[in-house]
C-alpha cells in the first residue's frame, strides 16, 4: 500500500475537445454455455487534458473497458466514437492504425521486448508509423530523456529496474504523441516507493498536456487523477471529479 | 512504402536475434533443408559434370564430323538387320567425294577413309600392344581433332608412295620413349621399321571409356601392304561445313551414300551414319536417373525440413503470443506480424541453404583436388536455385503459423501467459 499522499495543491487544467465518446456499450464473453456480461451498458465521455482513473473491484470490467477505449477490442453493442470516428465498425487494420497514432499503452507487466534495448523498444511504434530511421532515433531518444532515462537508452530490459522498465514503457507510449495514454494497473508490479515515482511521472505528463486514463483498484493511485469513474459489475457506479 | 521497408528491416533483425538466441534449435531445424540443398546441388553438380564431360569428349570425336559405318554405334540389338550390309570401302569414298564436289551448296566438305586394327609395336627395347592403329590418307589431317605435340602428319606424296612413316598418340610415345622425344625415332610395326614423324598432344579419354592417346596413324598404302585389305574395320569420316546444320548434313549424306551404293527407292539404307551426338541419348537415362534420385532425396528432405520449420514457427508464435499482443497494441497490422514470422521461417531455411551449399562446395572442391578429371561441375546457377528453393521452403512452411499469428486477437494475445 502506498502511504497517504501529503496534502498538496493540485492544478486542474481546463479540458479540451471531446476525444472519446461511448454510449450504451456492452461486452459479452461466451464461456461455453455461460455468457459473461463484462460490460452491461456503459456511457462515458472523455475530453482532451483529462486525467481519469477507472476504479472498481476485480472482475468489475475495468480491463474490458480499457481495451475497448484503447481500440484493442470492439463492443458487442453500443456506440463508440474516437475523435468523431465510428470505431465500433472498424476492421482490425484500421484499429491498428488508430492505436498506433492516437493511443499510448502502459501495461502492468511493462511488455517490453526482452532482446531489444530501451531505444529500440521506444522506436517500435514509430516503425509501424513509417517514420524514417533518423527521425525515429531522435524522437525515441527525446522520449526516453523526458522520462529521465537519458543515460539508459542502450540498456536491455533485464539491465533495468522495474521502475526504469515502466519508464521505458511510458516513453514508448509517449513517442507517437498520442491523443490519450492508457495505463492498466501501471504500478501493480512495482513496490510502493517506485509506484509513487511512476505516479509522479504521470502527474508530470499531465502537466505537460497529455490526456491520461489510469485503470487501478488502489485508492492511493486513483487519488492522483482529476476524475474518478467507479465500475461495479459491468456498470458505472459513480463518475465524479476528485475533491 | 517507407513503412514496409522499416517493418521488413525490423523483421529481419528480430529473426536474426531469434536464431542467435536459439542456436541449437535453429540448427537442428535447418538440418532438413541442409540435406535437401546438398542433394539438389550434388545432383546439379553431377548432371552438369556429365554434360561438360560429354561436350569435351564430343569435341574429340569432332563435333562437325559424321561417320559412315556398316554398324550403328549404338542400339544394334536387331543385329540381323545389319549383318548383311557391305563394309565401307576406299572406292565408296572416291565416289562420295565426287558426288559432294558436284553438289551445289553442299552441306558437306569431303570424306576420308580409314581402316583400323590393333597392333603391337617395338622400339627402344620396349614394346606395347593393343595400339589402335589407323591407316588413312593425308586428308585425315583436316578432320583430326588433336593437336600435334611435335612433328606433322604425312603428306599426300608420302601416302601415295606408301612410305613407312607414322604418328604416335601421346600414351604410346610416352610408353616407348619415356626419357626422350619420339620424333625421328624408328618403331617396329609388323616387323617393319617405321619412322615417327609426329606425336599427338594428349587428349584424354572419351567419357572415360576409350582413350584417344593410345593410337597410331600411318598411310593407308602402308597399312594395306602389311596388314592386307581387310574390310571389317573401316569407316568414312565426313566433314560438315556447319556443325549447327547436322540434320541437313546427315540427310544429304544419306542421299549421297545411297547413290554410291546404287540403292533403289524403298530399299533400306545399307549403311549407318554415326556421330558423337548418338552418345547423348545413351547418357540421357543416366542423367534422368541421377535427377530422379536427387529430386526424390531433395523432396523428402525438404518435406521433412519444412514440417520441422512449420513446427518451430508454431512454437515461436506460441512462445511470443504476448509479444504479438504488445506489437498489435503498438500498431502492428496483420501483415506486419505475418511478415515477421514468415521472415523468421525463411531465415532458418536460407541458413540451411547456405550451410548446404557450403558443404556441397567443400565436397566438390575435395573431389576436384583428388580427381581432377572426375566429371562434376559447380555453377552460379546452383547457388541461385538453392537460394530460391530455400526461400520457397521457408515461405511454404512458415505461412500457416505466420497467418495464424497475424490473426490473433490483440486482447487474447495480451492476456496470454
Ligand atoms: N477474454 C475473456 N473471456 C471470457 N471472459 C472474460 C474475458 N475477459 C474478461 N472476462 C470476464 O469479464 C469480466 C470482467 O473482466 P475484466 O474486465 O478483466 O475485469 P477487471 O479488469 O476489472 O478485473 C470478468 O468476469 C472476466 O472473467
Ligand atoms: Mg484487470
Amino acid at each position: 500500500m502506498t502511504p497517504p499522499a501529503p496534502a498538496e495543491l493540485r492544478v486542474m487544467r481546463p479540458v479540451g475537445p471531446l476525444v472519446i465518446s461511448i454510449e450504451g456499450v456492452t461486452k459479452l464473453y461466451q464461456m461455453g454455455e455461460e455468457t459473461i456480461h463484462a460490460l452491461r451498458g456503459v456511457s462515458l465521455e472523455i475530453r482532451r487534458n483529462e486525467y481519469l482513473a477507472i476504479m472498481g473491484p476485480s472482475g468489475s470490467g475495468k480491463s474490458t473497458l480499457m481495451n475497448m477505449l484503447g481500440c484493442l477490442d470492439t463492443p458487442t453493442s453500443g456506440r463508440y466514437e474516437f475523435n468523431g470516428n465510428d470505431v465500433a465498425g472498424m476492421v482490425d487494420d484500421e484499429l491498428a492504425e488508430i492505436r498506433n497514432r492516437e493511443i499510448g499503452f502502459v501495461f502492468q507487466t511493462f511488455n517490453l521486448l526482452a532482446r531489444s534495448d530501451a531505444l529500440r523498444n521506444v522506436e517500435l511504434p514509430l516503425i509501424y508509423a513509417g517514420v524514417p530511421r533518423h527521425e525515429r532515433h531522435e524522437r525515441a531518444r527525446l522520449a526516453l530523456e523526458s522520462v529521465g532515462l537519458a543515460d539508459r537508452i542502450h540498456h536491455k530490459p533485464n539491465e533495468l529496474s522495474g521502475g526504469q522498465r515502466q519508464r521505458v514503457a511510458i516513453a514508448r507510449a509517449l513517442v507517437n504523441r498520442p491523443s490519450i495514454i492508457l495505463a492498466d494497473e501501471p504500478t501493480g508490479n512495482l513496490d510502493s516507493k517506485t509506484g509513487v515515482e511512476i505516479m509522479d511521472l504521470f502527474e508530470d505528463l499531465y502537466d505537460r498536456g497529455n490526456t491520461l486514463i489510469v485503470v487501478t483498484h488502489e485508492e492511493s493511485v486513483a487519488r492522483h487523477a482529476r476524475r474518478i469513474v467507479r465500475l461495479h459489475d459491468g456498470l458505472i457506479e459513480s463518475d465524479r471529479l476528485a475533491e | 512504402m517507407g513503412r514496409l521497408l522499416y517493418e521488413f528491416n525490423e523483421s529481419v533483425r528480430i529473426a536474426m536475434a531469434q536464431i542467435r538466441a536459439n542456436k541449437m534449435r535453429s540448427a537442428l531445424t535447418a538440418l532438413g533443408v541442409v540435406i535437401g540443398i546438398v542433394a539438389v546441388t550434388l545432383m546439379g553438380t553431377a548432371i552438369r559434370g556429365i554434360d561438360i564431360g560429354f561436350e569435351k569428349s564430343l569435341a574429340m570425336l569432332g563435333g562437325d564430323i559424321l561417320y559412315v559405318d556398316k554398324w550403328p554405334w549404338l542400339g544394334a540389338e536387331d543385329w540381323w538387320n545389319y549383318v548383311d550390309r557391305p563394309y565401307v570401302k576406299p572406292e565408296d569414298v572416291l565416289k562420295l567425294n565426287r558426288i559432294i564436289d558436284s553438289t551445289e551448296n553442299s552441306e558437306l566438305e569431303f570424306a576420308v577413309f580409314s581402316a583400323f586394327r590393333a597392333t603391337a609395336l617395338k622400339a627402344n627395347g620396349l614394346s606395347v600392344s593393343g595400339v589402335f592403329t589407323r591407316g588413312t590418307s593425308a586428308d585425315y589431317g583436316r578432320v583430326l581433332t588433336a593437336d600435334f605435340a611435335e612433328g606433322r602428319l604425312f603428306t599426300d606424296a608420302e601416302d601415295q608412295a606408301a612410305r613407312q612413316v607414322c604418328i604416335l598418340g601421346s600414351d604410346v610415345a610416352q610408353a616407348l620413349f619415356p626419357a626422350r622425344s619420339a620424333l625421328g625415332a624408328t618403331v617396329i610395326v609388323a616387323g617393319q621399321p617405321f619412322e615417327v614423324i609426329g606425336v599427338l598432344a594428349r587428349q584424354g579419354s572419351f567419357l572415360g571409356l576409350f582413350s584417344f592417346d593410345n593410337q597410331m596413324v600411318m598411310p593407308l598404302g602402308a597399312f594395306h601392304k602389311y596388314y592386307g585389305v581387310r574390310n571389317d574395320e573401316t569407316e568414312i569420316m565426313v566433314k560438315m561445313k556447319d556443325k549447327n546444320r547436322i540434320d541437313q548434313a546427315r540427310e544429304e549424306l544419306t542421299g549421297d551414300m545411297r547413290r554410291v551404293r546404287g540403292q533403289q527407292p524403298g530399299q533400306r539404307d545399307n549403311f549407318s551414319i554415326n556421330g558423337g551426338e548418338a552418345f547423348k541419348e545413351k547418357l540421357d537415362p543416366i542423367k534422368k536417373g541421377i535427377a530422379f534420385a536427387g529430386l526424390f532425396v531433395t523432396g523428402l528432405a525438404l518435406f521433412v525440413g519444412a514440417i520441422g520449420i512449420m513446427n518451430i514457427t508454431f512454437v515461436s508464435v506460441k512462445e511470443r503470443t504476448k509479444e504479438i499482443g504488445t506489437r498489435k497494441a503498438l500498431g502492428a497490422r496483420r501483415f506486419t506480424i505475418l511478415l515477421q514470422f514468415l521472415i523468421e521461417a525463411v531465415s532458418i531455411c536460407v541458413l540451411g541453404g547456405v550451410i548446404g551449399l557450403g558443404l556441397t562446395y567443400g565436397l566438390f572442391a575435395g573431389v576436384k583436388a583428388a580427381m581432377p578429371n572426375f566429371p562434376i561441375e559447380f555453377s552460379l546457377l546452383l547457388v541461385v536455385v538453392s537460394m530460391l528453393v530455400s526461400i520457397a521452403t521457408g515461405v511454404l512452411s512458415g505461412i500457416i503459423p505466420a497467418w495464424g499469428a497475424s490473426r490473433l486477437d490483440p486482447v487474447d494475445a495480451l492476456r496470454y501467459e
